[in-house]
């Protein structure tokens, strides 16, 4: 299992492996927020917390054409579920290895982000903690997306299809979270909300997706 | 370690190819499948290798003990040949490179790219995989394809080097490898088109 992770992370780092994209994608789009709505910088901190989370969800669904895609192309998929690893972990170790790579740079990231909107300071903290939460919900829902449209040629924009609505609830609260934080209101509900809905995909979504992976390798 | 196939049948993309096939495989043996393009020979090597579900029949001794390779060789282009045999050893639990690099003459090219080899070179790398499965049932769709002569009797030595450890092979393969081994044409075993019902039928 720590093979195939480590195997995941260095293919991401190394030439043509996609590491940096969805977070350079996430530092254009909230850039480009301040020029389309305007610099008034009170609408700014306010819409400020749903536009980060809206840009990292979409940073987010930006990398997951490649989660399976590639190891189905050059056939490693196959190799892999015949190999001792159940196709369960073989699948959390992907979205793992996802998480490590796109989720924690957009976390880490998000602060920064956030002065560029005018972010009120008492959220930043809150911020940080919803998107904490939160990106290791959408790293595996996607993978569960990538399994289902894994054999499918150009499959990526079907695949956003499906995962946007899955999206919605870890969105929801997500956000909620960072604007009730940002405007110095109580987080507890939605804060648990997040995290029940992140604790629920991750124990539950690997045996779905290993299950569609099984019949779309037939 | 014995493979038992018994009245298997096939099917590829929800239609029928071959139905009505058995056989064994023992440990130190090594059985060709031989038959004509579109037979279904990748389609039962999968289903033996536990890809899919047989249409009817039985696969037993399969479980856990083959190593399956297929027309693709699972190659990661950025990986060296080093790196890429080393996680595939580790991906079985077993470790130890050598062997399979000095089996296919890899050494020199142990630090290359994968990405930079040649297409005869990247299907040596995707045989050695093999070797450092240590499972017992090697299954091989093709294993030839893009190889030179030295190459091929490279391979067959190292086919014969594993049967002699009590290990068993089953290959489908239009050439001949020189190897001891029993022939099966599953030609004969093609399945007969489904009888067509009344075109209403579905509907009572």
């Amino acid at each position: 299992m720590i093979a195939l992770l480590l195997r995941d992370l260095r293919l991401a780092f190394r030439a043509g492996g996609g590491f940096g994209l969805g977070l350079a994608f996430f530092l254009i789009v909230t850039v480009m927020v301040p020029f389309s709505v305007g610099p008034q910088p009170e609408l700014l901190s306010r819409i400020a917390p749903g536009v980060l989370w809206l840009g990292a969800l979409l940073a987010c669904l930006l990398s997951l054409d490649r989660l399976l895609a590639l190891d189905w192309e050059d056939g490693s998929l196959d190799l892999l579920a015949t190999a001792p690893l159940p196709l369960e972990s073989t699948v959390t170790i992907k979205a793992l290895a996802h998480w490590i790579t796109t989720g924690l740079p957009l976390v880490l990231a998000a602060p920064v982000l956030g002065v560029l909107l005018n972010l009120p300071l008492q959220g930043f903290q809150w911020l940080v903690i919803s998107l904490l939460l939160g990106t290791p919900a959408l790293s595996v829902i996607g993978t569960f997306g990538a399994a289902l449209t894994v054999g499918l040629k150009r499959g990526g924009l079907l695949m956003s299809l499906l995962v946007m609505p899955l999206y919605v609830p870890t969105l929801i609260f997500g956000s909620e979270v960072a604007r009730r934080g940002a405007e110095g209101m109580t987080v507890q509900t939605p804060l648990l909300l997040l995290a029940g809905i992140s604790a629920a995909s991750i124990a539950l979504l690997p045996f779905a997706s290993a299950a569609v992976l099984r019949v779309n390798l037939r | 370690m014995t493979l038992i196939v018994t009245d298997l049948g096939v099917a590829r993309g929800g239609t029928p190819v071959l139905e009505g096939l058995s056989f064994s495989l023992e440990s130190g043996k090594a059985l060709i499948l031989r038959g004509p393009n579109g037979i279904g020979k990748t389609t039962l090597l999968r289903t033996v290798a536990g890809l899919q579900p047989p249409l009817k029949g039985r696969v037993e001794g399969a479980e856990d003990q083959i190593a399956y390779a297929a027309h693709s060789d699972g190659l990661k282009p950025t990986l060296t040949v080093a790196e890429n045999l080393t996680f595939w050893a580790s991906v079985f639990g077993r470790n130890g490179i050598e062997k399979a690099l000095d089996g296919f003459d890899l050494q020199s090219l142990r630090d290359r790219q994968a990405g930079a080899l040649s297409a005869g070179q990247k299907r040596r790398l995707g045989l050695s995989r093999m070797l450092v499965t240590g499972r017992p049932i090697w299954i091989m769709d093709e294993p030839t394809v893009s190889l030179d002569t030295n190459s091929v009797s490279m391979f067959a030595d190292a086919v014969r080097a594993h049967l002699g450890q009590g290990g068993s092979a089953l290959i489908a393969t239009h050439i001949d490898l020189g190897l001891e081994a029993e022939v099966l044409d599953v030609g004969p075993y093609k399945a007969k088109p489904p009888e067509i019902d009344d075109f209403d039928g579905g509907f009572l």
